[in-house]
């Protein structure tokens, strides 16, 4: 028989999708502990989750000087002394600070979370930062920032977060100077606050045999108690800016860097799964219609894409891109083309089942292992969703209508409303 | 432990099989044994570019991605100096669509005019984006050509100039495919929700009837051992001054290579690591300095790089990175540090485990080594390094005659 290589092979779509759920426990501190117990390597990966304090427009540092500098000394270790017990037991510690909440997470071998999980409690209890420590943060931080501020996407990036969100959390772009606004009583009363059983969820992957999660609740229980005042989580309102349009010129540059987009709903929106569906027919993966235009067709860009943001305050949609600074002017008007056509055409059949298919597997394959399980619940967790938010999506994902996706797009996506941001040459 | 099966179709083509039943996906790795190494020096960039032409449409496939996407899987690839790496992964219920596509151009492409057109375009803003455009992104084109004399690693996979990328020719492109792209020069990983029986059927089916094509047989100059002390300065417009100094070192089957990742460990892996505890934290020399190694297949680059702060001049600078370097060539470094690094190798193996896409491509690479079994004894080789290697290595390493160094001055404004 002749192999015919021209008619694709049968395929079949996804049906469903199932997520681990996790086992839940609250301490006597108020701190939540969610279980997901899986897989076949003795280790886990446990993360401290902390929502963030209300943003000081006067010392604005403070949620990501807090979070960053604690490995860097506590009551009873010195840095070296952290990074020395760290390493030797071959885990990874790692701080995150986030838009929402700010992180401690730890890598590690099972057999060694008798030594490895006290400097975390160490840390998350009793940080110090101490004034060499952070004298030396400071600068290291301002030089890195000098080279960051050379990268027209970074720039880009920074003007953008800006323009939507205004003086928060979310719109801070810090310059050397702002790092002098970072003192050392303002940090201790900041971690003090924000820091505490209260203001904690902790969530475990991995396998977890039950003296595994003894050790832990152990650890993070036993004395370790609120402040008399409960961290303030509350941030004040996002204010975007009345101005849309920002060019920053470099005369040198040989791309320029592109990011418009505007504020728009975010997860907990109905709206939410059908505008993701939109987001990746637009800009969302390889075969996109701003990739298959801007970088396939006309050779514009090494990549472009739309993406989407789920923020507690807020959501964006936006599309960013760095273009060849002669075309600069050429990628913009493609891009406002593939914006209306969304809204003049309805999406063609076969492309909107592509899209389908390829959602559905995109969501199976990024539950790898027991972590990414775990990285959907925070998802939802911390927008205060349930788990029907997947039989949602899923359900959206499969069968939203193409007048649908065209009634959204006139709806979310007016291209004259969004903000635009170019660094290099317009 | 990552455990496979392995068997090799009529026509040379290697595959190996990773039974994962963790996991509803299936990992389809295709290594194509070529890289930038391989290149005309005066066609350099050649094989990233072809690459790039691969998702081009092939000779029964008009279209290489969207047949992909229609069945829920994702795609992607990259070229090093060494290899070309093509993966895809999908549900494994529509496993067979990825060996249609991955068997029908190695068979043949469809070597569009346009393809080659607008992907010309692309690799240019790419080389642009990547190399051009960033502060310090030029480097490696300037420091290649200092370690290497001989050996193409002198060039980096991009290409030397942007007009190698422009002047490809449809004929180069025909000719590189059949050169390089055939079931001898290849080999197949299948890993994750697949049987063994299952994967050898289809392999045979749609691979099979591809012709073997040549074996190609690599002899490149190798490059000879470095006598000479090398250094250039460059001024540009960047930040901060910027220090770079290359040791050419042995290839990825010198016994020496897991002393060397050992080494640059104890330099620079993590808070604990010496570059980053004496010279940022003590000393307060620079905002950063690391050490790591290029990992190649041929002779391979140790390099260390640092920015040093606003008030340090480049000679105390420089002269801080080698006493760090003769303090591991006279002190045999304390067990328990050694211990240190090695812990932290066997959890990273261990870790790894969790990421299938990653133990396919590891089981493709050690096969283009000579067995894909040797992923398994890595850690041991590690766990065996001694201290009085290290201090060996470091002596036969970090000598001034066998340094390129790369001075990155900040144009002053």
């Amino acid at each position: 028989m002749i192999l015919n290589r021209k008619t694709p092979p049968e395929f079949r779509a996804i049906d469903n999708i199932t997520l681990l759920r996790p086992a839940h426990q609250k301490l006597g501190n108020g701190c939540n502990i969610f279980c997901f117990n899986s897989g076949d390597q003795e280790l886990v990966r446990i993360e401290w989750v902390f929502g963030n304090e209300r943003f000081n427009p006067d010392k604005p540092l403070l949620n990501t000087g807090v979070n960053t500098m604690l490995t860097e000394g506590t009551g009873t270790l010195t840095a070296s002394q952290i990074a020395d017990k760290v390493d030797f037991y071959g885990a990874f510690l790692q701080v995150d600070y986030g838009y929402d909440q700010s992180q401690v997470t730890l890598y590690s071998l099972n057999k060694h979370l008798q030594h490895t999980l006290p400097v975390i409690r160490d840390i998350i209890t009793n940080s110090v930062f101490p004034e060499n420590e952070l004298e030396t943060y400071i600068r290291n931080q301002q030089q890195k920032l000098q080279v960051q501020l050379q990268k027209n996407d970074y720039v880009a990036r920074r003007i953008f977060n800006k323009a939507l969100y205004g003086n928060t959390l979310y719109g801070l772009g810090a310059d050397a100077d702002t790092y002098k606004t970072l003192h050392r009583d303002d940090m201790l009363a900041h971690f003090k606050q924000m820091y505490q059983p209260s203001n904690c969820t902790i969530i475990i992957a991995g396998k977890i045999e039950p003296d595994i999660l003894e050790l832990i609740t152990d650890t993070f229980d036993k004395d370790w108690k609120n402040a008399v005042v409960p961290a303030d989580t509350t941030q004040p309102e996002l204010e975007s800016s009345a101005e849309r349009f920002y060019f920053t010129e470099k005369p040198e540059a040989l791309q320029s860097a592109i990011r418009m987009g505007i504020p728009i709903i975010n997860r907990t929106h109905p709206d939410f799964p059908a505008l993701q569906v939109l987001n990746t027919v637009l800009g969302g993966y390889f075969g996109s219609r701003l990739m298959a235009n801007i970088r396939e067709d006309k050779g514009y860009t090494y990549g472009i894409g739309s993406g989407m943001t789920s923020l507690k305050q807020s959501g964006s949609m936006f599309i960013a891109t760095e273009v060849g600074a002669d075309v600069c002017k050429a990628a913009i008007t493609e891009i406002e083309k593939e914006l209306n056509l969304l809204k003049t055409d309805l999406i063609p059949a076969e492309e909107l089942s592509l899209v389908r298919n390829f959602m559905l597997g995109s969501l199976l394959g990024s539950l790898e292992n027991v972590f990414s399980h775990a990285d959907k619940f925070k998802n939802l967790y911390f927008a205060g969703l349930d788990y029907d938010y997947y039989d949602r999506y899923v359900e959206t994902v499969k069968t939203v209508t193409a007048d649908r996706l065209q009634q959204m797009a006139n709806e979310y996506l007016n291209f004259d409303r969004f903000y635009k941001v170019i660094v290099g040459k317009y | 432990m990552v455990k496979f099966n392995r068997f090799t179709l009529d026509n040379g083509l290697r595959a190996i099989v990773h039974e994962d039943d963790t996991t509803p996906m299936v990992v389809l790795n295709i290594l194509y044994d070529v890289g930038a190494r391989d290149e005309d020096p005066d066609q350099t960039g050649f094989a990233h570019l072809f690459e790039h032409l691969m998702f081009g449409g092939s000779v029964n496939i008009p279209d290489y991605d969207q047949p992909l996407q229609r069945v829920g899987g994702e795609n992607n690839a990259f070229t090093s100096n060494d290899l070309t790496n093509y993966y895809i992964t999908l549900p494994s219920a529509n496993i067979e669509t990825a060996f249609w596509l991955e068997s029908d151009r190695m068979l043949s492409l469809a070597f569009s005019k346009k393809s080659l057109e607008v992907q010309r375009n692309v690799v240019i803003e790419e080389f642009k984006q990547r190399y051009l455009n960033q502060p310090y992104g030029d480097v490696w084109l300037k420091l290649r050509p200092m370690v290497y004399k001989k050996h193409p690693y002198q060039w980096a996979t991009i290409g030397k100039e942007i007009k190698h990328i422009e002047d490809a020719k449809i004929e180069d492109v025909k000719a590189f495919f059949k050169k390089h792209y055939n079931p001898q020069n290849a080999i197949m990983v299948v890993g994750g929700d697949v049987k063994t029986a299952d994967a050898k059927l289809l392999a045979e089916k749609w691979f099979g009837p591809i012709p073997p094509g040549e074996k190609y047989h690599r002899n490149l100059p190798q490059e000879p051992d470095q006598h000479e002390e090398r250094r250039a300065t460059v001024t540009a417009k960047v930040p901060l001054n910027d220090v770079y100094i290359a040791f050419l070192m042995g290839d990825r089957l010198d016994a020496d290579y897991y002393v060397a990742e050992l080494m640059s460990d104890i330099l620079s892996r993590g808070n604990s690591s010496r570059l980053y505890r004496n010279l940022v934290k003590e000393k307060q020399l620079f905002s950063e300095v690391h050490a790591h190694m290029s990992g190649s297949l041929d002779k391979g680059i140790f390099v260390f790089e640092g920015k040093p702060l606003e008030n340090v001049s480049i000679e105390t600078a420089e002269a801080a990175i080698w006493e760090e370097l003769e303090r591991l060539k006279t002190e045999e470094i304390p067990a328990d540090e050694l211990t240190k690094v090695q812990n932290k190798t066997e959890s990273t193996m261990i870790f790894s485990e969790m990421a299938l896409l990653d133990k396919a491509m590891n089981l493709a690479q050690f096969e283009l080594l000579g067995d894909a079994g040797l992923l398994n004894h890595e850690t041991e080789k590690y766990l065996a390094v001694t201290p009085k290697q290290v201090k060996a290595l470091a002596n036969k390493l970090f000598r001034r005659d066998n340094s390129s160094t790369l001075i990155y001055l900040a144009e002053k404004s």
